[in-house]
């Protein structure tokens, strides 16, 4: 029997289940070895759970997800979550730092009519997360891996050292080092190849922290960069910036400037 | 399910599938007369023109590009060019060629994307890709094949296919030599055919014969297909620059969905996306994919929302086409981006999504920090126009069962490729007859 999966959505932009559909080589393949019988975005025919491996992509920002969110728990032997949204909060934690309703008033005329949570957080706030794949978005290769370490019944391990790691290996001239450019490369995980750095620019943190990150040291490097104050603050409250280590620094160099 | 006292009918779908993102439909039906149709988009809101208030415009399209997993490129074109007008920057010609590589990268991916996995599967009576597979394992592979270019092309240029990184306010941040695109080029001239003989196999779907009177909307451009720039056309005349979309469209909220509905103004729903740009640009895709938009059979211009799909297929051989045009005349820039100073002023852009029109409007202080931003993005645009199709379509549903109009309505809203979490401010159906 093929292990029977899921893909679901909360809030998000749909780019990491997209990874799924532009594994063009291994699609098939992939189809060959796991039955997707819940793929909204992909197949009509929806099947009920339970569900081997549930994929989940998107933050929870409204009342009806944070109750759907726990659902897909109940129904799913294994849960992944794919992404920053799901894993960290996403872009749209941004939130968490600002007053929701005047958000609702800023996009929409009738605010009333909207219904949203004041916070997006990441799946692991509301239940149980068993393997969480970083990536804004996941790196195909990465979410195959899972799948393959899944189907022979292993723990998935991704690595979580830093950008750094990987730019050096690929040979990349260090933006840091050579043209003094802001790069969160240092207290990154990899997972992306260090792609920023090899397009002349400095990393933005697509991938969350990396385990082996030191916050205080990076933060002095920003500031001997001149990267100071609300500039800092934004570069750490970005695509991961609500996952605790940056969200902490982050707040600390706001608090430190009032 | 539908609730059958007296003659009172709800049709629901609770989630529309094969599209991006959420929504439903909800349609009542009373003694077989129309009383409400409700396209919801559910898919929650993330704010993304709240939360860009106060972020630095060079971050922007970093930012706007996480709106859309499928076409974040377009939202990054839409994003830069902007800023550029705002700044004043004059952009070097062989950026504004690559610029137009990029996109045709995405046009691809995400035409591909849509044809072979969201649509084709509704007119081969299919549930997904993967059971199209098994019936017709040939038109699958091909599909794949197309789609694997464009999203090769985007990542020579971005370094990924998702949020790729190298577009900037100015150019790219990296720029490629001529031999990196070379392998590129010997790609696309491997899946022309392939996308020709696309063309010829949706031409061949069972395409519902219907007319409607419909706006079309799209860019136009004095010499070429329209792509980053032009002014704004439609089938009803107008003809103005993306600075006055507030003078010709009009945004408004209705209480059962969270994206935005648009009308041109006086006057009503409007259509954007691959139908539009052929029917009002045709004459700018060139002699060879004109010959084989012919071929088809079909007539160009026409009000048949059904033959998006051929339009479509052709923007893909178009962008194939145009992509090796592009790889064939470049020569790098002297610079990959102007530089720039910023300062305080609004900046507005339309570029062609896959999906359609994608406006982009900002507002910056003199330090180059957003005061304000307004993204109204082509499925939101189509949302009135959508509901007016599947209006049209209420009558058909008396005598259909509740899973024959749930397709037919299915089927009418993948016509505009609905990308819903771009809009989200999108489908779940509900029919209600009595």
């Amino acid at each position: 029997m093929k292990p029977r999966a899921a893909v679901f959505k909360f809030a998000s932009c749909d780019g990491c289940q997209l990874q799924f559909l532009n594994a063009e080589d291994e699609l098939l393949k992939l189809a060959g070895q796991v039955d997707f019988v819940y793929f909204p975005e992909a197949r009509s025919r929806a099947l009920e759970g339970p569900y081997d491996i549930a994929f989940v992509e998107g933050s929870i920002t409204t009342p009806d997800d944070a109750r759907r969110i726990i659902k897909v728990r109940e129904e799913s032997h294994y849960l992944a979550t794919i992404g920053a949204c799901a894993t960290a909060g996403g872009i749209q934690a941004l939130r968490n730092w600002a007053d929701v309703e005047q958000y609702r008033r800023v996009t929409y005329p009738s605010p009333e009519f909207i219904s949203t949570l004041s916070t997006s957080t990441p799946i692991s706030e509301h239940v149980r997360v068993d393997c969480e794949v970083w990536g804004c978005p996941v790196d195909q290769h990465q979410l195959l891996a899972v799948v393959r370490s899944l189907l022979s019944k292993a723990r998935p391990v991704l690595p979580a050292y830093s950008v750094c790691m990987d730019c050096k290996r690929r040979g990349n001239v260090c933006v840091v080092v050579a043209r003094g450019a802001p790069c969160l490369g240092p207290v990154t995980r990899t997972g992306c190849g260090a792609l920023c750095p090899a397009f002349n620019r400095g990393c933005y943190g697509c991938f969350g922290p990396a385990d082996d990150q030191n916050m205080e040291s990076f933060a002095r490097l920003l500031a001997s960069q001149g990267v100071t104050g609300d500039d800092a603050v934004r570069r750490l409250r970005g695509i991961n910036g609500y996952v605790r280590p940056w969200r902490e620094t982050a707040d600390a160099i706001a608090a430190d400037k009032k | 399910m539908p609730s059958r006292r007296t003659k009172s009918r709800t049709i629901r779908v609770n989630y529309l599938t094969r599209a991006e993102g959420e929504a439903a439909l909800r349609i009542h039906l009373r003694d077989g007369a129309l009383i409400e149709l409700r396209l919801e988009i559910f898919e929650p809101p993330r704010f993304f023109e709240a939360f860009l208030r106060g972020r630095d415009s060079r971050e922007a399209p970093d930012l706007t590009a996480r709106i859309c997993g499928i076409c974040p490129v377009a939202y990054q074109m839409s994003t830069v060019h902007a800023f550029e007008g705002l700044y004043g920057l004059t952009i070097d010609p062989a950026v504004r060629e690559l610029r137009r590589l990029y996109l045709c990268g995405e046009w691809i991916e995400s035409h591909a994307l849509h044809i072979h996995m969201l649509a084709a599967p509704d007119f081969l009576g299919c549930d997904s890709i993967i059971t199209l597979a098994d019936r017709n394992r040939e038109a699958v592979e091909r599909g794949l094949r197309i789609k694997k270019i464009g999203n090769a092309i985007v990542a020579a240029l971005g370094g990924r296919s998702v949020h790729p990184v190298g577009a900037c306010i100015g150019g790219f941040t990296r720029v490629p030599r001529r031999d990196q695109l070379a392998d590129l080029r010997e790609q696309l001239l491997r899946v022309r055919d392939d996308a020709v003989e696309c063309v010829r196999w949706v031409s061949h779907f069972d395409l519902p014969a219907v007319t409607r009177d419909i706006e079309f909307v799209s860019l136009r451009h004095p010499d070429e297909y329209p792509m980053n720039e032009g002014r704004m056309a439609s089938s009803k005349g107008i003809d103005a620059s993306p600075d006055a979309f507030d003078d010709f469209f009009e945004e408004h909220q209705v209480p059962y969905s969270n994206a935005l509905h648009c009308k041109v103004k006086g006057r009503g729903p409007y259509f954007l996306g691959p139908l539009a740009r052929v029917n009002l640009n045709l004459d700018r895709m060139g002699p060879e994919v004109t010959s084989v938009a012919r071929e088809t059979g079909i007539p160009w211009p026409n009000s048949n929302p059904y033959t998006g799909i051929v339009a479509r297929a052709l923007e893909v051989l178009y962008a194939i086409d145009e992509a090796v045009r592009v790889l064939d005349a470049y020569q790098p820039p002297p610079a990959p981006a102007a530089s720039f100073e910023v300062r305080s002023g609004v900046g507005r852009a339309i570029t062609e999504a896959p999906r359609g029109s994608l406006y982009h409007a900002f507002e910056t202080n003199e330090r180059g920090l957003i005061h304000s931003a307004r993204i109204v993005p082509p499925t939101s645009q189509n949302q009135a126009r959508i509901e007016a199709d599947l209006r049209a379509l209420a009558p058909d549903f008396i005598q259909r069962s509740l899973a024959e109009a749930t397709h037919m309505c299915e089927v009418a809203i993948r016509n505009y490729d609905p990308c819903i979490s771009c809009s989200t401010h999108f489908l779940k159906l509900e029919i209600e007859r009595h």
